[in-house]
């Protein structure tokens, strides 16, 4: 089958139920989408598609076939993404890390949504997991993203 | 006791710097352990140009070969080949700023890697190198500073060399070796080829900076991961790949203990597309297969007959059928046995038996999974030269490298273990029997003959996650005339992760509890014991060992004497604490934090009914203090803030210490609020994040931070900040109710709103 991803059209040759984070990682070599629970838990495997953020560990690729996928390979690309990547240097988000791809993806898919987000919107939306414990961080990035700018941490 | 003590994390590994004494049997079963001795010296693949020179040199004390820790590439970037391996906490970073410092380079010049495994890492007391224990840099920091500044030293006597000048004329700046008569500037790049075939020198006669002049340590140096870490660059254990790898995906047993009798559609389903193997290893069953998802999708299709095994491997706890976590806390609640005492002054037992009025109360913690985000892997791969090379996340090179050495008949020479960074640790990988991927992957190489990376899945690892440690603390109390506590003694039925893992021996194991012991409060008579009573699961260290669990046990029972003498917790604590000047410093400086001591119950701005607590601990050389304010909504426990103070002696970076407060407090928080590990009938109840909860980003409140420099000697910072969270939300829990928490986690709990 045909997968759009980043700009790029992949023939994939994988199972129809094959979850498209397996397919990103292990047959187009795309590691930065990260594998955490298998089960839309944690939100580690975060992409878009369709500018929609979606949780590749669950979403298999028979679905995907004409649509736009995202990774964070290429969040930069993207003008939302790259002023998020900013932001999460800027005020030093991660910690382990391995979250954090889902985090950025979680992100540049609520600000290119909303614009300006209100605090319930980004309470609404980050819902992704983080065992370090980079939550403060990361509502201080979305906030200065969102026009809120207080004290770095 | 004391090397083992030394070894493991979170028990006083000061005892190395202190020279306390050592014991010598104990010393050489652990050196054998850790491979330490002749032959034991590894160098992996991808070692700067300086790997000859620095088998030449092995002979050095750790620590202080230099070109066994640095390259400085043509354009004078600085690789540098870390002895701790960077899991989150930002050492790759402090590295870089201590041995930036000394060297004369700016540490946004360094690349960081972990360092294979090899005698010239041992950094830890000359003897062990392991990443955790909050030890790195306090075991470190002099050490580090003399390698940079050996480093130095010897691009400066290349320089002379090079201008003809001598050496003490020369200077640097950041990169740069400068003659100021002439003028001249040669850049480090251009000097490091020669410099680095120039002898070390010994690193007591370099001279190091005055502290006062230090431009990186100190301050807020950036992260020199955070980029990667936000664009999906950073490269883990699970993300490694090789030429000719196949995939491998297992089932494990339900139980530990239980072996394979048979599977019986094993021909069907190593006849599906895809598949490579199906095979039978211990406790387990896999899937060898073209693709990890083939590999998984097959191996959860197998039909497996278990059979209780018989000949474990060592170490192995064969779990029993009937397992229930609850009646394993009941059980240690009512056990009774020798009791070891840790930790005894006064006549606890006698003033309390002549006490009228005694308080006595039973507390319990829980077991915790350590739930890092990333999932073990491990990828094996034999090499035509026999030799084999290991990819996996751990905390412990050397330890891996002599255990796959025993596994596989291999020298240590020839095992080379690459250790990326991790997906999150907080203990997890350390050497425990069971627990990794990598004898599966070794194996399932060898049967193939072709390099094979095992991942497990969410439900393996929590199978096979070693557990955070459950105790029952039986307290008795009593005051004085003033109401302030007379005694205290605390008997604690637990197993610490370190007699899990090495054996129980006669002695206390400080790891069980510690957080119970060495408490700094004044306590007339005191008596702190422990029963020990082996748990049927695997234990582990878990982010502050025996202090995440034990300051909430004192703490909270600390509130409960204050309670019942008509005492404010932090005006009884002021008292007990009266003579420590460092300690009443840090709780003035925790309360300025939080605005001033208001516990209450009183009424927010919102309406809510909130009240705050307080909770302190001393772990790992370092002193916390705690406030957290919290409210009941809808029947459960919700926290708005928490203001913490870290006094770690001395810093390194504030902006790193300021994330570990946070992280780590948010980890405390998640295991007073929701975290439980829970068996049933010998099976878990949680198998993935759906049924075992960690703190969500929207039960993360703001955590305000304060740092103390009060120069004391240097202590640990990633596992400090944990202790003090759990009991100051417990005591404020208790200030709201009225009822005293002697539980965690609070889910278990319900509450009037």
């Amino acid at each position: 089958m045909q997968l759009n991803i980043n700009g790029q059209t992949h023939e994939v040759d994988a199972d129809a139920d094959t979850p498209l984070l397996w397919v990103l990682r292990d047959n187009l070599g795309m590691t930065g989408t990260k594998f955490g629970c298998g089960l839309a838990q944690c939100g580690a495997c975060s992409v878009l598609v369709d500018g929609q953020v979606t949780r590749s560990c669950v979403t298999t690729v028979d679905m995907l076939e004409g649509t736009e996928i995202t990774t964070i390979e290429a969040i930069e690309q993207d003008d939302v993404g790259a002023r998020v990547v900013e932001k999460w240097v800027e005020h030093q988000v991660p910690q382990c890390g391995y979250c954090q791809s889902g985090q950025v993806m979680a992100a540049t898919a609520l600000l290119k949504e909303v614009a300006q987000p209100t605090e319930e919107d980004v309470r609404a939306a980050m819902i992704n997991l983080c065992r370090c414990g980079t939550y403060n961080y990361i509502k201080a990035a979305i906030d200065d993203l969102s026009g809120r700018k207080g004290e770095p941490l | 006791m004391d090397m083992i003590k030394g070894l493991i994390p979170g028990v006083d590994p000061q005892d190395f710097t202190h020279g306390a004494p050592v014991n010598l049997s104990r010393r050489s079963v652990l050196r054998g352990a850790l491979g330490i001795g002749a032959g034991a010296m590894v160098l992996g693949f991808g070692l700067p140009s300086g790997t000859a020179r620095a088998q030449a040199a092995a002979t050095m004390a750790p620590g202080s070969n230099v070109p066994a820790f640095l390259e400085i590439r043509p354009d004078s970037t600085v690789r540098l080949l870390s002895p701790f391996v960077e899991g989150g906490q930002g050492i790759f970073t402090g590295m870089a700023q201590i041995i930036g410092e000394e060297l004369d380079a700016d540490p946004s010049s360094f690349i960081v890697e972990n360092a294979p495994a090899g005698a010239d890492y041992l950094v830890i007391g000359g003897q062990m190198r392991i990443t955790g224990g909050s030890m790195s840099v306090r075991m470190s920091y002099p050490l580090m500073r003399k390698l940079g500044a050996s480093a130095r030293a010897m691009l400066i006597t290349a320089a002379a060399d090079q201008l003809q000048v001598p050496a003490s004329e020369l200077t640097t700046e950041p990169g740069v070796v400068i003659h100021a008569g002439s003028n001249r500037r040669i850049a480090y790049g251009d000097l490091a080829t020669a410099a680095f075939d120039l002898p070390v020198p010994d690193p007591e006669t370099v001279a190091l900076r005055d502290p006062a002049t230090f431009r990186w340590i100190r301050q807020p140096v950036k992260r020199l991961d955070v980029y990667d870490k936000s664009t999906g660059r950073a490269e883990y254990s699970i993300d490694v790949t090789v030429d000719g790898m196949l995939h491998g995906a297992v089932q494990h047993a339900p139980r530990l203990g239980l072996m394979v009798e048979t599977i019986r559609n094993r021909d069907q389903v190593a006849a599906l597309p895809g598949v490579h193997a199906v095979e039978i290893l211990d406790g387990a069953v896999a899937v060898v297969a073209q693709r990890w998802w083939t590999a998984k999708r097959a191996v959860e299709a197998l039909e497996v007959d278990w059979v209780e095994g018989t000949d474990l491997p060592k170490g192995w706890r064969a779990l029993p059928a009937d397992f229930s976590s609850d009646a394993f806390a009941q059980e240690l609640a009512a056990a009774t046995g020798p009791e070891t005492e840790a930790e005894a002054h006064g006549d606890a037992p006698g003033v309390l038996d002549a006490a009228q009025t005694v308080i006595s109360a039973t507390y319990h913690s829980q077991y915790l999974h350590h739930a890092q985000l990333e999932p073990p892997s491990t990828l094996a791969r034999f090499n035509p030269d026999g030799t084999l090379d290991l990819w996996l996340p751990n905390q412990a090179p050397e330890q891996y490298q002599a255990a796959v050495a025993g596994l596989t008949g291999l020298e240590p020479a020839q095992i080379n273990i690459h250790s990326p960074i991790l997906g999150g640790f907080f203990g997890r990988h350390f050497l425990y029997p069971a627990a990794s991927a990598y004898p599966q992957a070794i194996e399932l190489a060898r049967r193939t003959g072709r390099p094979v990376k095992v991942i497990w899945t969410r439900e393996q690892e929590f199978l096979r996650d070693p557990m955070r440690p459950m105790a029952a603390v039986r307290f008795r109390g009593t005051l004085d005339d003033n109401g302030m506590p007379l005694a205290i003694e605390a008997v604690s039925a637990t197993e610490g992760p370190t007699e899990a893992v090495y054996g129980h021996g006669d002695s206390v194991d400080e790891t069980a509890v510690e957080g119970l012991s060495k408490k700094a409060y004044a306590i007339p008579n005191l008596r702190i014991a422990q029963v020990y009573v082996e748990n049927p699961v695997m234990l582990a260290y878990w982010r502050s060992v025996g202090n995440s669990m034990n300051d909430f046990f004192y703490e909270s029972f600390l509130d409960e004497l204050a309670n019942a003498g008509g005492q404010d917790p932090l005006a009884l604590r002021k008292h007990l604490l009266r003579d420590t000047p460092r300690l009443t410093k840090l709780l003035e400086a925790v309360v300025d934090l939080s605005g001033g001591w208001k516990r209450g119950p009183f009424t927010a701005e919102d309406g809510s009914m909130r009240a705050r607590g307080i909770g302190m601990a001393s772990p790992f050389g370092s002193e916390a203090a705690a406030i957290a304010e919290v409210s009941i909504e809808n029947g459960q426990v919700r926290v708005h803030d928490i203001w913490e103070v870290l006094d770690p002696g001395a810093i390194v970076n504030p902006m790193l210490v300021r994330q570990q407060i946070r992280g780590a407090a948010a980890l405390g928080l998640s295991q007073v609020l929701m975290e439980e590990a829970r068996w049933d009938k010998g099976e878990p109840v949680a198998r993935n994040y759906d049924m075992y909860s960690i703190l969500p980003p929207d039960q993360m409140p703001e955590i305000h931070v304060g740092i103390l420099e009060s120069g004391a000697p240097i202590g640990g910072v990633g596992e400090p900040p944990l202790p003090a969270v759990p009991p100051a939300v417990a005591n404020a829990v208790a200030a709201l109710t009225g009822k005293p928490v002697r539980r965690m986690p609070l889910s278990r709990l319900r509450f009037d709103s």
